[in-house]
């Protein structure tokens, strides 16, 4: 869906599901899915598929799983070495 | 309790300016933000984007304006608290937030909220698609990580910023499928011919000028006035349609940004219980502030687009409006930089003239009143349009029952996607303005926190 | 700052109702809509978006447990009205097509301590020597692990149980109640303030805002904003504001049905958690000590819910009487006129709708209901 402008700098690589992606450092996960062609991050609890809307933290959209730990905003979070992000698939678990 | 001089919430221009002016004076001040690098969503990215000569010619000057400021806030000996968010603010200046993953409160004689602007909600028949994002989402990835659509994108909607994120994706390389325009005046501009014979003014309008001559030189299929708007497709965004020229249009894209201007972002200053006032010349709430940043709570300032959208610039003057404000409240001398501040206030009124310019060739959306029934207007909680009018039709009285008996405005996003909405709709049905039908009471968490992280709080 | 109200219109000019009900929140509602199940013409009075609104801040539970120690007959019509709950709720739902989200999987209180299970286990052995405590049972850490879904923190020793607890959405019961009044024939008039009240032959006239309505019985049950227009009807209502905060975290995946005092997980997913008992007066504000307090009993009670986002959070002003229990009176000086409040107004909703209103219609309380006079406070006047 979207590309880098440049190329170079420090990349980063990390889990997206089961396919590894190569970011640029300082991405935001967001950032680095979308550029890695991923349009769909989350099913929302009442159903439909969602990605990012807002991409400055309000929308909650863009809401995907980083390691082990659920509902979080992708666009909030820097990519790091070797994270395992998930899509959110409805609500999220307890426990 | 951590007890601070002054608490600046936001790291746009409208804080940077006013933690930089209150910090070179030996101020002890903490700046909290939840992004990662100063800047607001105005000049993210901006010291990265200065540097780096394929961005800067993208973002022209807006990059090197906001390193330049950021560089000074950095300089100033502001302490500046990034990936952090404000949960509470209390009439007693008590600050909630949380930061590294616990949370704590700060005690403070002077909080200045410079919380800015957020994008009008724009809700029509397929914007919750994959695919549907706001053109402040395809400026925030450019300026934030230097990202582009691989394919034309739509433009869809009104206001400067459209514009703008056009130019920029033309001087990218990637210059959009089409624009797509709802409201838009351009004569009314005549209406405001004074204000052109101001410098700043000129300035702002040549740029304006400049943008169209370039979508038309790039051969930007360019629709006005449009209508009927709805995004298509089923699993995600495949096409927009819209009825202009007298007929129905439909153009196929992988992407499409939404736009109808800016709005004060209103959750904390709703929060403290601060009357607000609707302006219906720009159509939004804003916070009832006086001339000095002063609301009515003592020693809760506001400053910047928070209070009223001017734009970065007279974030600025804002800024350092709030930050004189705030030392006249330290030092307990109500004179202090009297010269100083009327120099601020004549600065800021200037630009306060030009955004009514704005707001005159680019109008209030008359969309609501269209928006067709089954329009999900609240996103969290999948909410239409129909939903809420149905409600209102069989009494409900306004957005707090509404919520309560839709969850309109229940989800995480707090009611700030669907808020704006459910006000304008209910007044239309009700034949009430806005300001008289008010908006949803917003209370704390401002932004989510976890059970655990209040649990462990050290300090309440 | 409270906004101004939309005009609201009277279905006539002299509008004439058998029963007027001055006070739409669930205590108000449930009268009004039993009062039509009885075969009375119904208004309804409500007020606007912005009010003292204790129904829209309830934690949405049918609590029996430990209720009515010291007076059985609070305790038989709490009872009761969870017994009618199943059939009453079911009604409202086939009617108006809302689910008002009840189910009674019975209700745990969790013990952090020893002492807090002895009191427990005093206050089910106290009703059960006064009549009954519907079941209420102590049971120990290993059956208290064995039905719930989340591990238990380690500080859990016990807790009483009682089968009859049930939680509901109060908020879609409004609703169903506002929508089924108005299929039914009732007029709900929202947006409205009550000016005064006056007996005239056969009845009383209400002056509002909207205009005048001639009620041959006219109920108050305004919860807080009660006690001047109760009190120009020969009626006391001494009630105070009892603040109880509450905590919502975001949708989580369904736990399964399970109750606790303080914690439940609704329809929709989101855990609840609550509330405190504040007497501050009317600022139905929160404050982060409560916040703190109640998230760490959550946290002791089930570590896992640690994690969960806490999206909302709001202080709801309970109606409190004296003594905590209902006031349901007719006044003597004007016939016709009755008082009912009560801060369990989802509890006794199938008391109100099928036990009071009926009898509000027939124009007399029997003693079960009698008993609940405000005539209590003042022995003397009595």
């Amino acid at each position: 869906m979207f590309k880098r402008l440049e190329r170079g700098g420090p990349t980063v690589r990390f889990r997206f599901e089961d396919e590894e992606i190569e970011a640029v450092e300082g991405e935001s996960v967001a950032a680095a899915l979308l550029a890695a062609g991923i349009d769909t991050f989350r099913t929302s609890p009442l159903g439909p598929a969602r990605a990012p809307y807002c991409m400055i933290g309000m929308c909650f959209d863009c809401l995907v799983s980083i390691d082990g730990v659920e509902n979080r905003r992708a666009c909030q979070v820097a990519v790091a070495p070797g994270l395992s992000v998930r899509r959110q698939s409805g609500a999220r678990r307890v426990g | 309790m951590r007890k601070v001089d002054v608490i600046v919430i936001g790291a746009g221009p409208a804080g940077m300016a006013a933690a930089t002016h209150l910090a070179e004076r030996g101020r002890d001040v903490v700046v909290v933000d939840d992004q990662r690098t100063p800047g607001g969503q105005i000049y993210r990215g901006a010291e990265r984007n200065a540097a780096s000569p394929a961005r800067a010619r993208i973002l022209g000057a807006d990059a090197a304006r906001g390193a330049a400021l950021i560089a000074a806030f950095r300089a100033s000996g502001a302490r500046y608290w990034p990936e952090s968010r404000v949960w509470r603010v209390t009439a007693e200046r008590e600050v909630s937030l949380t930061r590294n993953g616990r949370s704590e409160t700060l005690g403070t004689p002077v909080v200045i909220a410079a919380t800015g602007a957020m994008e009008r909600p724009v809700p029509v028949p397929g914007w919750t698609l994959p695919g549907v994002m706001t053109a402040g989402a395809l400026q925030t990835l450019l300026k934030g990580d230097g990202l582009v659509p691989a394919e034309p994108p739509v433009l869809v909607g009104s206001g400067p910023l459209l514009l703008l994120l056009a130019n920029q994706l033309i001087a990218a390389g990637v210059a959009p499928a089409a624009i797509v325009e709802t409201s838009v005046r351009p004569w009314a501009a005549r209406g405001e011919l004074s204000l052109v014979l101001e410098p700043v003014a000129r300035r702002d309008l040549w740029r304006g000028l400049a943008m169209l001559a370039k979508l038309r030189r790039a051969r930007v299929p360019h629709y006005r006035n449009a209508t009927e708007i709805r995004i298509e497709g089923s699993r995600r965004a495949e096409a927009v349609s819209f009825v202009a020229g007298g007929r129905r249009q439909r153009i196929a894209a992988s992407l499409f940004a939404l736009h109808e201007g800016v709005i004060p972002a209103q959750q904390l200053s709703r929060s403290l219980g601060i009357a607000h006032d609707f302006d219906e010349r720009h159509h939004a709430f804003g916070p009832r502030v006086d001339g000095r940043g002063e609301s009515p709570i003592p020693g809760i300032l506001f400053a910047g687009d928070c209070v009223r959208i001017a734009g970065a610039a007279a974030a600025e003057h804002a800024g350092r409006i709030a930050a004189i404000s705030a030392l006249r409240m330290l030092t307990a001398d109500p004179a202090l930089d009297a010269a100083a501040l009327a120099d601020e206030q004549r600065q800021l009124q200037a630009h306060a003239r030009i955004q009514s310019l704005v707001d005159a060739v680019y109008p209030p959306p008359a969309m609501l009143a269209a928006t067709p029934d089954e329009t999900v207007i609240c996103r969290c909680e999948n909410v239409t349009a129909g939903e809420l009018r149905a409600a209102v039709a069989a009494g409900c009285a306004g957005p707090n029952q509404a919520k309560s008996f839709l969850r309109v405005g229940m989800g995480p996003c707090q009611g700030r996607l669907c808020g704006p909405t459910v006000a304008g709709l209910i007044a239309e049905m009700q034949h009430r303005s806005v300001g008289d039908v008010g908006y949803f009471r917003i209370r704390a968490p401002l932004q989510p926190v976890t059970v655990g992280e209040l649990a462990d709080m050290q300090d309440a | 700052m409270p906004s101004r109200q939309p005009p609201t219109s009277l279905p006539s000019e002299r509008f004439a109702v058998d029963v007027a009900v001055v006070g739409g929140g669930l205590v108000g509602s449930a009268i009004a809509w039993g009062a039509l199940e009885a075969g009375a013409t119904v208004a309804l009075l409500d007020e606007g978006d912005v009010a003292h609104r204790a129904s829209r801040g309830n934690f949405g539970q049918i609590w029996v447990q430990g209720k009515g120690e010291g007076h059985p007959p609070y305790a038989r019509l709490t009872q009761r009205s969870a017994t009618l709950w199943p059939e009453f709720s079911a009604r409202l739902g086939v009617r108006t097509g809302i689910d008002v989200g009840f189910s009674q999987p019975g209700g745990l209180t969790l013990c952090l301590s020893e002492e807090e299970l002895a009191t427990r286990a005093a206050i089910a052995s106290r009703l059960d020597a006064e009549g009954g405590s519907a079941g209420m049972a102590i049971l120990d850490r290993d059956a208290v692990a064995r039905m719930t879904p989340l591990p238990l923190g380690d500080s859990v020793r016990g807790a009483s149980f009682c089968p009859a607890d049930a939680h509901a959405n109060p908020l879609a019961l409004l609703r169903a109640f506002h929508l089924d009044i108005q299929a039914q024939g009732g007029a709900f008039i929202p947006h409205t303030s009550v000016e005064a009240v006056r007996a005239v032959r056969g009845g009383f006239a209400i002056a509002t805002s909207a205009g005048e309505i001639v009620a041959g019985k006219v109920v108050v049950a305004a919860g807080l904003g009660s006690a001047g227009l109760a009190a120009s009807l020969g009626l006391d209502m001494p009630v105070r504001p009892v603040r109880g905060q509450v905590m919502v975290t975001e949708r989580a995946a369904p736990l399964g049905d399970f109750l606790f005092t303080g914690l439940r997980q609704t329809r929709e997913g989101s855990l609840m958690i609550g509330g405190t008992q504040e007497e501050v007066g009317f600022d139905d504000g929160t404050a982060n000590v409560a916040m703190r307090t109640m998230s760490r009993r959550a946290v002791a009670s089930f570590p896992d819910i640690a994690r969960l986002d806490v999206v909302r959070c709001w202080g709801a002003l309970r109606i409190m009487t004296p003594d905590g229990r209902p006031i349901y009176q007719q006044s003597r000086r004007y016939p016709g006129a009755f008082a009912a409040t009560c801060h369990s107004g989802v509890t006794l909703a199938a008391a109100h709708a099928l036990v009071v209103a009926p009898s509000i219609v027939a124009g007399d309380l029997p003693h079960e209901l009698a008993t609940f006079s405000a005539d209590r406070f003042h022995v003397q006047a009595a």
